[in-house]
């Protein structure tokens, strides 16, 4: 058993005054403490090696030793050369014309299908289409490659074969026309159930009403979606659009997996997966580095442009 | 009569989309409880001559499998542990502590938001050379920790913001330091949010196969996407083999995803999407 004990305790204002004069002494060292180690992180590990690699690429450097030969704008004029990084460019915008214009309306549709109304099982159809999001791109690659199996005996030549009287079966991965639209179709597989949900997340911004009104006063389906529904959504498909062009340029390990390195013979090189066999398995570290120096350029100049645009079409929004 | 025609519609749509979903993992699955030879010469019948557990087994009983198992959780421990410190202690000091050069500070981390870590490996594999980080998990976990960073400020900011200022005045009129504020009152408030963000940092780290593939050179390092890889190039056309072990991977995912997938979708929304 304790005794009492008495002290003076501070007013509540006197308390606020020391709080208040505690904190602007100590507001240096709170922002120190709190800000450093992560900031420190960031820049170790992202910031400066960024910013070492424009360095990096003027040099022609093999990784050992220090830079010494110097080569100034030439691995860029090599690289701008190279036909095999023209053609993992092209490929690049390929993939990612093709996400704009094939996941997004897909994923729109799904999110209008799945998410309005009072579907039963709902939340079932939204875990299929969306898991898997979350399985790692070598699982993806892998379990694709057998799905994909050349022979007639892999499953989606079976399922072909099933349905098409006289089907021949179709080499998916092997077929320098064919790889990049395989390609794309695992990378939908994989991807537009992300973009799924974030249309359903935006739909659930469009208040209901507002469509109901429209029907009442005569609109068709058709019109409610294009008049009112959509132009509601327009900052969730902005944002969509926006992640899928930089998504597009960022593919790697999918793409390297499922078709063996960028092959046939580079048929369905991507901007990185061309950074990766021409850059670190060939130890042309100078050259790499400035495929990365492009690769972000293409990626900060897209999102700055990008963000101005936007910027444009919601003043225009809030203006009609 | 029409609605009813137009819901069958879509639910026979629906189904028909999940199943073509489903089919490359249950093609997986079924694959991987059969022997090669009746994968490849039919490539989603049931096993006829019994389940073919013993290519489950022997990926089980082995050593590199569990040691892979390993690896992966300690490099995902790692980094969703730094991650969610460091970020929600910048983000707090980017949401309630006003200091000149905040605006600064917080738009070169949002750089960060652009760089997706494929467009730096170069750069960030020489600055781990330099750092003598290679065959290091650290020089894994770091570069993992930074390139999560931003978006984790992000989200854990937005949600800080939206903290009432009055709770903040209460907690230091009765007595409660900075960092019990922090500690104490706000972490606590964040949950959700924090949850949030340490759930999409398991996955990524989990899954990460890039970076442990250029930083450890030593296969006892190597984390499970690393480690099927390798058991795929022994194995080469043992299919079921391989199989067994991408279900093995799928288990885990699919059940982490069923367990946080509200904090998986509130993540990725900000937070938006409810039922």
């Amino acid at each position: 058993m304790s005794g009492y004990r008495f002290r003076i305790l501070p007013t509540p204002y006197e308390q606020a005054a020391r709080a208040k004069q505690r904190s602007q002494l100590s507001k240096a060292l709170t922002v120190t403490l709190f800000a450093l180690p992560g900031m420190m992180v960031f820049t170790l590990f992202l910031l400066i090696p960024i910013i070492q690699s424009s360095y990096i690429s003027l040099y022609r450097w093999d990784g050992f030793g220090p830079l010494t030969e110097f080569v100034g704008l030439g691995n860029y004029d090599r690289l701008l050369n190279h036909s095999v990084f023209q053609a993992s460019v092209s490929h690049s915008f390929l993939i990612m014309l093709l996400s704009l214009a094939v996941q997004l309306p897909m994923a729109l549709g799904l999110a209008l299908l799945v998410g309005r109304g009072n579907l039963r099982g709902k939340g079932l159809f939204r875990t299929v289409l969306f898991v898997p999001y979350v399985f790692s791109e070598v699982i993806t690659a892998l379990i694709w490659r057998y799905v994909l199996y050349p022979q007639s005996d892999g499953m989606v030549n079976t399922v072909l074969g099933t349905f098409i009287p006289g089907f021949e079966a179709i080499e998916w991965l092997a077929d320098r026309n064919l790889v990049l639209y395989s390609l794309f179709a695992v990378l939908t597989w994989k991807y537009f159930g992300f973009y799924m949900i974030l249309y359903m997340a935006g739909l659930q911004n469009v208040p209901k009403d507002l469509e109901d009104a429209a029907r009442v006063d005569g609109a068709t389906e058709p019109q409610v979606l294009r008049q009112i529904t959509l132009p509601l959504l327009g900052s969730t498909i902005r944002l969509t659009v926006f992640l899928s062009v930089l998504g597009s340029f960022q593919q790697f390990v999918l793409a390297w997996v499922l078709t063996n390195e960028g092959g046939p013979a580079n048929a369905s090189q991507l901007i990185a997966t061309y950074l990766y066999k021409f850059g670190i398995q060939q130890w042309w570290l100078g050259y790499g580095s400035a495929v990365a120096v492009v690769l972000f350029g293409i990626t900060l100049l897209f999102s700055l442009g990008y963000q101005r645009i936007i910027m444009r079409q919601d003043y225009a929004i809030s203006r009609d | 009569m029409r609605r009813s025609l137009q819901g069958a519609l879509k639910y026979t749509f629906l189904v028909l989309l999940c199943i073509v979903m489903m089919g490359p993992v249950a093609t997986a699955v079924l694959g991987s409880l059969r022997t090669t030879g009746e994968f490849l010469s039919k490539p989603f019948g049931l096993p006829e001559h019994g389940i073919r557990w013993e290519n489950y087994q022997d990926i089980l009983v082995g050593r590199s499998f569990w040691n892979s198992f390993k690896n992966s959780v300690v490099i995902t421990a790692g980094v969703t542990v730094l991650n969610v410190a460091l970020s929600s202690m910048l983000a707090f000091v980017f949401s309630r502590v006003s200091f000149r050069g905040r605006g600064l500070l917080f738009n070169i981390l949002s750089v960060g938001l652009l760089v997706p870590l494929v467009v730096a490996i170069l750069p960030i594999f020489i600055q781990i050379r330099q750092l003598n980080l290679i065959n290091s998990v650290f020089g894994v976990i770091l570069p993992l920790v930074a390139f999560g960073l931003p978006g984790s400020v992000v989200i854990l900011r937005g949600f800080f913001i939206n903290i009432p200022g009055e709770l903040e005045d209460a907690a230091y009129i009765d007595g409660c330091t900075t960092f019990g504020f922090f500690r104490h009152i706000l972490l606590p408030l964040a949950r959700p949010a924090l949850t949030a963000v340490a759930v999409l940092q398991v996955i990524a780290s989990w899954n990460e196969y890039f970076l442990p593939l250029l930083v450890l050179n030593d296969p006892d390092l190597w984390p499970l996407p690393l480690g099927i890889m390798q058991f795929q190039s022994q194995y080469g056309t043992d299919y079921s083999r391989i199989m067994a072990y991408v279900v093995l991977l799928i288990i885990p995912a699919v059940l982490f995803y069923l367990v946080t997938e509200k904090y998986i979708v509130t993540g990725l929304t900000g937070g938006e999407l409810k039922g």
